[in-house]
């Protein structure tokens, strides 16, 4: 025994030694070329990600300036309201700060330091409550683009003045204020909470998120029954024939088509023909409907063939007839790869960009859509309109709603594994 | 042919045949499966189906319940008939004759159910119990018939996916009964089992045998002769030879049956 166990070891060492050498460089080769793609797509995913939030998360905050106001009934009465000169009682206030600055052009300056909004919230605090007028109160209201980008440290105060949107007297106001410590920079609820807007510092993704939910729930009460319902019949009742063979081929093609042609076919039949609303999600979810189906025809099909045929046979053994093999026991243990593969299309859906674009959903709305036929966009072209906007306050902005997006996304494919590993069978 | 075995040697010889087969072709696609086969089954009785691999034992047995009609390239020409009944008529329904003809496979293939759920779907689609105290009674019959209700009495409700192999296949075999069926068709029902399952499967077969037809294909000559009363030995398709089981393992009248009981093809 002992010389069994000595002798062999060293002759498994020598005889295949330069065999084995090779075999072994060649699997250490194979295996440091798959870590290398792994990691350069670490890194890939790492520099999207860090770029993002580096220019992103500066819009989760909003400068605010905080006035001492003194609603003025000269300016503003219970009888006129909604209008009124909200916004020369807030500059008002804002000249207590600024007594030496006089003349039409330098007030409007000193004005320009609050956003185009702030006069719209004193506006809506007057309206609720008019008791407030002959009052002092105190309003926290945004800051415009410019100061809000300045008190970001995202302007260069050393570079020539010429160069800056902001002047050097202008960039004393804001130092002022800072000093005099009305200036804060609370969490950018706006973002969520309001709509689109021209002014990056009111903008917000409300209605892309409405938009998009819209679309998605049409999308998928759209596709999921029609996808299944389509799948269910190709994989266990039609007669497998080359109509059949036909039909697969082209769920296959459909599934591969680039999504602004379903954009295109949208706007021709949808809108030309059908005369259905422009920009409104109810389109937009048909038109995703049409991309998601075969993702999710494809992912049943897929789902539904994994099921045993041992359980088919059981049922079928019993004295059930298809239909009852089908709904009692096939589909209920394809679900999981079903809701999966739902999931995922709807993923998809929820990114797409192209078709909404043709279809109008790229247009500029400042109201949260209240039905599907509403005017509305979605995420990803409320995304395509900010990074096509010039102010420097969407820079930030676009980075942040694509933040946004990522979180859903990455939420909808979390739910996706979560639902797959729960309901996973062993057979 | 082989309907008048010799009286004196049958022990267990009904007189009825539950299963009648003439001229019994099939084909898959464009290959001649199963040809000319005439064999007739007895009640009350385990008739075995044995030969090498390939041989259409199996796929014989599935044309006994129609379970070839799922497979879509299948053909089955002939006549079969139960109890004088061609089970082939346009007018039989395979889904009710399936459920006459019960059927244990090779693999235990529980659904992922509870276990009383795996027994009581047979008689829940076919509306054979008229309320749960009814239903109750039936699952408890077709556990004992299968010879595993004191195993899982107390846990019913527990997953048949979770028992050892060979209690789901006692399962597969109390659903098949729970139907309430005449034959009960078995395709190799111990082939994934261990010795000691399969020593209880085969004592449960010959229990099933005073209440059924029993059809068993099996691998093993073995179980053949251990458990059935008569078989048929299947060559390439061909039923070669069919007659009392004593018969066939020590007094076979084809060579090819000899050389297959010798171990010298297969």
């Amino acid at each position: 025994m002992t010389d069994i166990s000595t002798t062999p070891s060293s002759s498994i060492g020598s005889a295949g030694s330069a065999l084995m050498k090779k075999r072994n460089r060649r699997q250490t080769a194979l295996q440091g070329l798959g870590l290398a793609a792994i990691s350069f797509a670490a890194l890939m995913l790492f520099i999207l990600i860090a770029s993002l939030v580096s220019s992103g998360y500066k819009a989760f905050t909003q400068t605010h300036i905080q006035l001492e106001v003194f609603v003025d009934p000269e300016e503003i009465s219970v009888e006129r309201l909604p209008r009124g000169g909200f916004d020369d009682v807030l500059l008002a206030s804002l000249q207590d700060y600024f007594p030496d600055v006089e003349g039409r052009a330098d007030l409007r300056k000193l004005e320009n330091i609050l956003s185009n909004g702030a006069q719209f919230r004193l506006r809506d605090r007057v309206v609720e409550n008019p008791d407030i007028i002959g009052q002092t109160i105190t309003v926290k209201v945004p800051t415009s683009d410019d100061y809000d980008q300045l008190a970001k440290g995202l302007v260069n105060r050393e570079s020539p003045e010429d160069q800056r949107k902001l002047a050097n007297r202008q960039i004393g106001w804001f130092e002022t204020l800072e000093e005099a410590g009305v200036i804060t920079q609370p969490i950018n609820w706006a973002l969520i909470t309001n709509a689109d807007s021209r002014f990056p510092e009111l903008a917000g993704l409300k209605g892309a998120l409405v938009g998009s939910f819209w679309a998605l729930l049409v999308c998928f009460l759209i596709s999921f029954p029609l996808g299944i319902g389509s799948a269910i019949y190709l994989e266990e009742f039609a007669p497998k024939n080359k109509w059949s063979d036909l039909i697969e081929v082209n769920i296959n093609n459909l599934a591969a088509v680039p999504s602004v042609v379903f954009g295109l076919l949208a706007l021709a039949v949808f809108l030309g023909w059908f005369g259905m609303p422009r920009s409104a999600p109810l389109v937009g979810g048909m038109t995703l409907a049409l991309m998601t189906m075969p993702t999710i025809i494809i992912a049943t099909r897929a789902a539904l063939k994994a099921v045993p045929p041992s359980i088919r046979e059981a049922a079928l053994g019993v004295g059930a007839s298809k239909h009852q093999v089908v709904f009692g026991h096939v589909l209920p243990l394809a679900m999981p790869g079903v809701l999966t593969g739902t999931i995922i299309g709807l993923a998809q859906a929820l990114g797409e960009t192209a078709p909404l674009l043709l279809i109008g959903m790229n247009a500029f709305i400042t109201s949260a859509p209240d039905t599907p036929l509403d005017s509305a966009t979605a995420l990803p072209t409320q995304i395509f309109i900010w990074a096509d906007s010039p102010e420097r306050g969407f820079v930030s902005r676009t980075s942040a709603a694509i933040l946004v997006l990522l979180t859903f996304l990455v939420t909808m494919n979390a739910v996706a594994i979560y639902l797959r590993s729960k309901f996973e069978r062993k057979w | 042919m082989y309907d008048a075995p010799n009286p004196s040697e049958s022990k267990v010889n009904q007189n009825t045949f539950k299963f009648t087969a003439r001229n019994v072709q099939v084909y898959y696609g464009d290959t001649h499966a199963i040809k000319d086969v005439d064999v007739d089954i007895e009640d009350r009785t385990v008739t075995a189906f044995i030969g090498p691999s390939g041989c259409g034992k199996s796929t014989f047995l599935r044309c006994l319940n129609r379970m070839n009609d799922t497979i879509d390239i299948c053909k089955v020409k002939g006549e079969i008939l139960l109890d004088g009944e061609d089970i082939y008529d346009a007018r039989v329904d395979p889904v009710q004759l399936r459920a006459k003809v019960g059927m244990v496979f090779q693999k235990p293939n529980p659904f992922p159910k509870s276990i009383y759920d795996n027994v009581a779907y047979g008689p829940r689609i076919h509306g054979m119990a008229r309320n749960k105290a009814d239903l109750d009674q039936i699952v408890e019959n077709a556990l004992r018939r299968g010879a595993i209700w004191d195993e899982v009495k107390d846990r019913l409700d527990a997953p048949g996916t979770g028992l050892s192999g060979g209690q789901q296949q006692r399962l597969c075999i109390a659903r098949a009964v729970a139907t309430q069926p005449e034959v009960l068709l078995m395709d190799e029902p111990c082939s994934a089992l261990d010795p000691i399952a399969t020593a209880q499967v085969e004592e449960l077969i010959d229990e099933l045998r005073q209440s059924y037809s029993v059809v068993i294909v099996t691998h093993s000559m073995q179980q053949a002769a251990r458990v059935s009363q008569k078989t048929a030995f299947f060559h390439l398709g061909n039923l070669v030879e069919f007659g009392e089981t004593g018969q066939i393992f020590t007094n076979p009248e084809d060579p090819r049956t000899e050389s297959y009981i010798t171990g010298r093809i297969g």
